[in-house]
């Protein structure tokens, strides 16, 4: 068993949703949950230590000395699961809807499942640049014909926004590969690389943007609110479930270890731009009134955290960022299917006009309710672990920054109480009093989503453990560079 | 017993799914059984712990390893020791009894399921915030029981006002949390664990008035004031009587609240180190002691008095901690806890009585109608106003003479706030029970004392407010003092530490008669005022003096803080949002994108709108240069 059966399974998937017409989304569904089997059985021959398993080496263009070369480590085994695990949810959440033209709908989720898998395994830089592209292109047909009405041009923001900061990273890459004594691509390469820290200080800045601005982090943030509200909402939640997990990957992978000196230099205002995204994004949040734009900031304010815990670059931080990368993937495609739910029923994003829907809908009010207490992270749900981890990691780096960004305790519940108040409380109207409650796969998938949050948030210990000997390792490589 | 601790929490936990679960289906009757006992037989254990305990170490039980990540490393672990019993024991056996009581007081509620399973939830969550072994377990309890507390003040959620008292008890709390969160992170920093047997003994080293100790105690007791509603973050828990009475009973006065006080007592010799703390705690005490007895004089919702005396008789328990007296404060904890239960679910009795009337105007002349709700409130008032030989007595008294040994002028204004604190008891009392009925014609006919279920825990609370105080006799008045000689393996560290200057035992004495003397003025003066002269608060449209004017609306603090923090951060968020974000940042980005849609005018013949195609197109090249390139 290796790992090329893990990547190209969903692209058989994708071809098999082409075919399957009518039955496209039983076909899709089917697929991503053998993708997630395979996942599965990975994980349990999987060896909690710091080494790479499931290897598989190909020269591929030997000419350019591009190699396939991918494999999975604790670090890449937790972002497969995350990718392997959410995509049959967000699959399933899509039951309800009737999409134009579903085959190709659905092939392009599964084609974005393969790309996504290619990043989270790959260890060869051109493969790696393969991946992240063939991720984006999906996503971007997704969001440009089953959007809402913007969607041309707040895609085009999306696309020119991403596109440039990929070329940065393609540049580097390139850069890298010339400096390599024997023409590879090969991570291990990179990361035995001597540059002089002017150097690794230019090619931080070509990385950092295009993770930057994946994540996104402040300021390079604003393609992001209008890409959430604007695509179908599979698309968000492809996007901000998983997606965003490439760049936060790629820092943990691709950007410290290779230019440590360049980390040692720009890490420090990483940190401050991560930080200020936390509260600048929670405080926009407080008065968003269209519900998707307004989890679409919240879920910038936990990006950054999750960036902060990184660059500080210890292990609170980063097991912190691995635990939460997931925690934060089941939160918000939780949060962005209720808002599915709730925007099919009553045809409005706008909170003014909802309220009460507790009352005709209960099940929907302990769901919603439930993730919203993984999202503000109360203890015994995932999101504690992770927001606990996080910010104890920001704090050994600095005591001042970890009480801004622990803000976030405060500012979250704000946030995200005045939400649920605004939906789900008061008294209802003609538009919410007769609001159908959840039913079939909408209860499957809400269960599913909420049984995770409290399971991750009781018990950690197993996933923390996945991942916790490739972080030391990683931290240990990086510091002896410094 | 002791090994069966574990069970503790496991049957709130288990009464919360089923009723949870089955909350429209099992019948009234066996939800409410189930939730009594799913807290009654936890206190049937905690009985059999607390008689096999002997001490004095504490006993831990490790359940599982829940966090564990480079050094640090939390188990998910009970510690079972004099505090924690006495907590346990107060938690379970007030639990039990107050759910009990809204097995009456919610039979007409059509959320009665909902009621018990949340009742049980929080009960789960407070007993993990006193048997947790580590700071981070307490802190589980700590956020869940807030999360309790929102869902129960918000139980009537459609009621856009509750949901928002609801939402504001959250937040409040929130921004205490990250004070103690951050300062458990310094803590671990510092000790290098959580965990309260690895960090007391090493904090026994360190010398008083270290920086870092100052610093961690004002970080965790931010965190108190959240939960334990002092100022300035007290203005959460008058609102919070949005939520059925035996939620203000339960929560908002026997337990939750003073989750603060037992966090600061299990961390005393932390806060015994660092005595600016300790200043700060006194004076914040005292200040919220005073304002919340001011406010209380001019309330005229019935359960709005409770609400203020609740939040000024624990500023007399973090002034009490303020100067060392851990065992006075700890023991008005568990009188509080006893009479002022009591009085929250009288005066829920009377509110059920008077069909959902809460405005005191409104009632008067109850005694009759009322007779065991009428004994057993008078019978709290006393005790709380402070009269011999109440449970409240005792407790005030121990913590008034240590403030006295500490500070005379605190000393002063303290016992100014305990006539405060008579007066306006005596006036709920009076203007409740005396006089003549006030209510209208409706309310009278339907008036009645309520069912066994509601009035059986008064008795039983009222017989612990008139006896409780004994646990804590002090010497001076020939008594054992037990309550100390138990505690005294929690304290031990601490009162070592603390110069112990002894009062003599005629000052004891005047200081008891000072105190008594002016509870009893404040009594005279209201039983002239609201029984002689049978005065009745006046309407909210008739003028007021600016004294009552300021009492009555609270000394403006929610429109005070509603003007330098919510406006300006509602202000802000709409500069980010449309200043920054759209204008500054969009505007450049959108700036590149005109220019680059240009350039691309050329590239779309390359369209041809088929998706299918692209994606095909897209797959088969990817699979043949890899096939291409593998043979």
């Amino acid at each position: 068993m290796n790992v090329l059966i893990l990547i190209f399974l969903p692209l058989l998937g994708a071809l098999l949703a082409l075919v399957a017409k009518n039955f496209a989304k039983q076909a899709a569904l089917l697929s991503s949950l053998i993708t997630l089997a395979i996942a599965g059985f990975l994980l349990c021959c999987f060896t909690p230590d710091a080494s790479t398993q499931y290897l598989v080496n190909y020269p591929w263009i030997t000419q350019m000395g591009i190699n396939f070369k991918a494999g999975i480590d604790g670090i890449s085994m937790l972002m497969v699961l995350l990718t392997a695990g959410l995509v049959p949810i967000i699959i399933l959440s899509t039951f309800k809807h009737k999409y134009e033209n579903a085959g190709a709908f659905y092939a392009l989720v599964l084609f974005m499942q393969s790309g996504l898998l290619l990043v989270f395994t790959a260890l060869d830089g051109f493969l790696f640049y393969i991946g992240w592209e063939a991720a984006l292109i999906p996503i971007y047909f997704i969001c440009s014909l089953w959007g809402g009405q913007n969607r041309i041009q707040v895609n085009m923001k999306f696309f020119i926004y991403t596109i440039a900061g990929s070329l940065f990273m393609l540049l580097g890459i390139i850069y890298l590969h010339l400096q390599t004594p024997n023409n590879s691509y090969d991570i291990a390469d990179f990361y035995a690389l001597q540059l002089d820290s002017q150097t690794q200080s230019w090619l931080f800045g070509c990385f950092f943007l295009a993770f930057a601005i994946k994540m996104p982090i402040f300021p390079f943030h604003t393609w992001q609110p209008d890409t959430y509200t604007e695509a179908p909402t599979a698309g968000t939640m492809l996007l901000s479930g998983i997606m965003l997990k490439m760049g936060i990957y790629g820092v943990i992978r691709w950007l410290i270890p290779v230019v440590p000196l360049g980390f040692q230099q720009w890490g420090h205002l990483a940190i401050i731009l991560s930080v200020t995204g936390i509260v600048y994004a929670s405080i926009i949040a407080f008065t968003q009134k269209d519900m998707k734009r307004l989890i679409a900031y919240s879920s910038i304010a936990h990006v950054g955290l999750i960036a902060a815990g990184i660059f500080v670059w210890n292990v609170q931080g980063l097991q912190g960022a691995m635990i939460q990368m997931l925690s934060h993937g089941i939160n918000v495609v939780g949060l962005f299917f209720i808002a599915d739910i709730i925007i099919s029923r009553t045809q409005t994003r706008e909170l003014a006009l909802l309220g009460g829907i507790a009352k005709p809908a209960p099940k929907l009010a302990i769901a919603f309710l439930i993730i919203t207490l993984g999202t503000v992270a109360l203890p015994l749900t995932n999101g504690f672990i992770g927001e606990f981890l996080l910010l104890n990691g920001v704090y050994q780096y600095c005591i001042y920054y970890a009480a801004v960004a622990g803000l976030t305790i405060i500012f979250g519940s704000v946030y995200m109480l005045r939400m649920y108040k605004a939906i789900m409380q008061g008294n209802t109207n003609n538009l919410t009093v007769n609001f159908k409650d959840i039913s079939g796969t909408e209860i499957v998938t809400l269960f599913i989503i909420t049984f995770l949050i409290i399971v991750v948030g009781v018990y950690p210990q197993p996933i923390l453990h996945i991942s916790e000997a490739a972080i030391n390792h990683l931290i240990a490589t990086v510091n002896a560079k410094l | 017993m002791i090994n069966l601790a574990w069970l503790i929490p496991v049957f709130p936990l288990l009464g919360f799914v089923i009723n949870g679960l089955g909350r429209n289906l099992l019948p009234k009757f066996v939800i409410g059984a189930l939730a009594t006992l799913a807290v009654a037989v936890p206190f049937a254990i905690s009985l059999g712990i607390f008689f096999e305990f002997t001490g004095p170490d504490a006993i831990i039980i490790p359940i599982f390893d829940w966090i564990k990540v480079g050094t640090l490393n939390i188990p998910f672990s009970f510690q079972i020791d004099q505090l924690s019993i006495l907590m346990l024991l107060i938690i379970t056996g007030i639990g039990s009894l107050i759910h009990l009581y809204s097995m009456g007081y919610m039979s007409h509620d059509a959320g009665f399921g909902k009621f018990f399973a949340y009742l049980n939830l929080f009960i789960f969550f407070m007993l993990l915030l006193v048997l947790g072994s580590n700071y981070i377990v307490m802190f589980i309890g700590w956020e869940g029981v807030g999360l309790c507390s929102y869902l129960l003040i918000g139980f009537w959620y459609t009621n856009g006002a509750y949901a928002d008292a609801a939402k504001k008890a959250f937040i409040m709390n929130r921004i205490g949390d990250l004070g103690f969160l951050i300062g458990v992170f310094l803590i671990v920093a510092t000790f290098g664990s959580a965990t309260f047997a690895e960090i007391f003994p090493q904090a026994q080293n360190i010398v008083s008035g270290d920086a870092n100790l100052t610093l961690i105690t004002i970080l965790l007791f931010i965190g108190a004031t959240g939960k334990s509603a002092q100022l300035p973050l007290f203005t959460w828990l008058p609102d919070a009587m949005a939520g059925p009475t035996p939620v203000s009973a339960l929560i908002h006065a026997a337990t939750m609240v003073t989750a603060g006080i037992y966090m600061i007592a299990r961390s005393n010799i932390l806060f015994t180190l660092s005595p600016v703390t300790l200043s700060i705690i006194a004076v914040i005490g005292l200040a919220t002691a005073i304002v919340a007895a001011i406010i209380a004089l001019t309330q005229t919702d019935i359960k709005k008095v409770l609400a203020y005396s609740t939040v000024s008789q624990l500023g007399y328990m973090f002034l009490g901690l303020g100067v060392g007296a851990y065992t006075g404060a700890f023991f008005h904890v568990l009188t509080h806890a006893f009479f002022k239960a009591l009085l929250f679910l009288g005066a829920g009795s009377v509110i059920h009585a008077m069909s959902n009337e809460q405005d005191m105007r409104n009632m008067g002349g109850l005694r009759k109608k009322l007779p065991i709700t009428f004994i057993t409130m008078f019978l709290g008032t006393l005790a709380i106003a402070g009269l011999p030989p109440f449970a409240g007595f005792f407790s005030k008294d121990e913590i008034l003479a240590h403030v006295f040994e500490h500070n005379k002028l605190l000393w002063a204004i303290g016992i100014l706030g305990a006539m405060c604190t008579a007066f306006y008891m005596f006036r709920m009392l009076f203007l409740t029970f005396w006089g003549s009925f006030r209510g209208t014609k409706e309310q009278e006919h339907h008036l009645h004392e309520s069912p066994f279920s509601m009035t059986f825990p008064l008795i039983v609370l009222a017989v612990l407010s008139v006896v409780g105080g004994f646990i804590g006799v002090p010497e001076v008045l020939h008594g054992s003092n037990w309550l100390a000689n138990y505690l005294n393996p929690i304290f031990e560290a601490s009162n070592a530490k603390m110069e112990a200057g002894a009062l003599s035992h005629s000052t004891e004495y005047a200081l008891m008669a000072v105190s008594v003397g002016g509870v009893l003025i404040a009594i005279i003066y209201a039983t002239v005022r609201y029984v002689s002269k049978a005065h009745v608060p006046a309407l909210d449209s008739e003028p007021k003096s600016a004294l009552a004017n300021l009492s009555y609306n609270k000394f403006y603090f929610d429109e005070f803080y509603n003007a330098i923090i919510q406006k300006p951060l509602d202000i802000l968020s709409n500069f980010f949002y449309k200043i920054i974000d759209k204008l500054g940042i969009d505007g450049l980005v959108n700036g590149l994108g005109t220019g680059s849609q240009e350039a691309s005018k050329t590239f779309r013949l390359l369209q041809s709108g088929n998706v299918g195609f692209y994606i095909f197109a897209m797959v088969i090249g990817i699979i043949s240069v890899l096939i291409y390139s593998l043979f």
